[in-house]
């Protein structure tokens, strides 16, 4: 049983003076999901049945390219930045919690850099 | 992964019932959560009928009554009876209240009584409030400043001091803590809302000159940023507060110097 006082304990390790560019960067990210989900979804529905060279054709131009590598980009670190607050809310264990974050953030960086590297490889007429 | 379940000596179990009393008309019923430190059994709900004749409107009436004509063992705390001292604040048909200001009326069945949620129970409906205060504590709830000390008064305009309102109020029952999720998972790492509530209280008020290092305490995942908008703080205040309002004026402040 510890034998530090109440205000001791409340005060612990002090404050990270952090989590307010978390705060920002979760709405920003949310935002950016929401306009380009809407260009995302209009441009596989003009895609439908579509042959390979077509897709490969739309997607070799540099704004649509980029666009969706952004997509990507938007999605994989709202989906980072989301999973985190579920960690840290609901992962008590000191180590647990570590090792779930670190492996949130490998999860989500191999999810971006494998969609990009799909779209890089059809723009590249590949 | 936080605990969702109650371990094995924290099941409860069903307790006594205690004898109506005799020859009276209307009875209200109360099932009242039990547990003592002393006895090595597991919490139990006991249930009493109160003399609704006998006793004052409120709930905490019909608790005094149990204590005082049936079970004088029967654990809680109170003082003012009038919902402005917090001591009284316990989980009653499913919310947290003030005893005192809940009226039996209200309640549709019978009178369920816990202590406030997640916390740990001393006794009975008395629970351990000794980390809630120390995290009022952390939040230095008094005027903080630099400038000489005025002759006679730190001076307030009116609508400085308007802005105080909703937030003065709070008489820390910790009705809204303990209704919080968040404050479930992390009461050791998250400040809860009274706690915030408080800190606004003072980051806000214009005669306060440490408002950069109240919010430089307070920027912290855990600390502050813990609060999702849940609003069960907001819904449980016996006052009418919005901590939950509180904490996003935080957290603007917080955006405000910093983008």
């Amino acid at each position: 049983m510890s034998m530090r006082t109440p205000l001791g304990t409340v005060r612990g390790l002090g404050s990270a003076k952090d989590g307010t560019g978390h705060f920002w960067l979760q709405r920003l990210t949310s935002i950016a999901s929401l306009v380009l989900t809407i260009f995302a979804f209009a441009l596989a529905i003009s895609l439908v049945g579509e042959p390979h060279a077509v897709v490969a054709a739309r997607l070799g131009s540099p704004f649509i390219a980029v666009a969706l590598l952004a997509t990507i980009f938007a999605y994989a670190y709202h989906m980072q930045l989301g999973m985190q607050v579920i960690i840290e809310d609901y992962v008590q264990g000191e180590l647990a919690r570590v090792l779930a974050l670190a492996g949130n953030i490998f999860f989500c960086f191999a999810v971006a850099l494998f969609s990009a590297f799909a779209v890089l490889k059809l723009g590249f007429g590949g | 992964m936080v605990q969702f379940t109650l371990p094995k000596n924290s099941t409860i179990t069903e307790g006594t019932v205690w004898p109506k009393p005799e020859g009276t008309g209307d009875l209200q019923e109360f099932r009242v959560y039990r547990w003592s430190p002393d006895d090595g059994r597991n919490p139990r709900i006991d249930t009493f009928y109160v003399d609704t004749g006998d006793c004052g409107p409120m709930v905490l009436d019909g608790l005094l009554w149990i204590k005082n004509k049936v079970d004088p063992t029967l654990t809680l705390r109170r003082s003012c009876r009038e919902g402005i001292c917090g001591s009284c604040a316990m989980n009653i048909d499913g919310l947290n209240t003030l005893a005192c200001t809940r009226g039996m009326d209200d309640i549709k069945g019978p009178v369920k009584v816990y202590p406030l949620p997640h916390m740990k129970v001393v006794k009975d409906l008395v629970p351990d409030l000794t980390q809630f205060y120390a995290q009022h504590a952390l939040i230095e709830p008094w005027l903080k400043t630099a400038s000489p000390e005025p002759q006679k008064e730190w001076r307030q305009s009116r609508g400085d001091r308007e802005k105080l309102d909703g937030l003065y109020e709070c008489i820390l029952c910790a009705c809204c803590s303990t209704s919080c999720p968040s404050y479930w998972w992390n009461e050791k790492r998250y400040l809860g809302p009274a706690a915030l509530l408080q800190a606004y209280r003072w980051l806000i008020d214009s005669r306060d000159e440490e408002t950069g290092e109240r919010l430089d305490v307070l920027e912290d995942p855990f600390r502050l940023y813990r609060c999702h908008t849940i609003l069960n703080c907001a819904q449980a205040c016996p006052k009418g507060l919005n901590p939950a309002k509180a904490i996003a004026e935080i957290k603007k402040m917080m955006l405000e110097r910093r983008v």
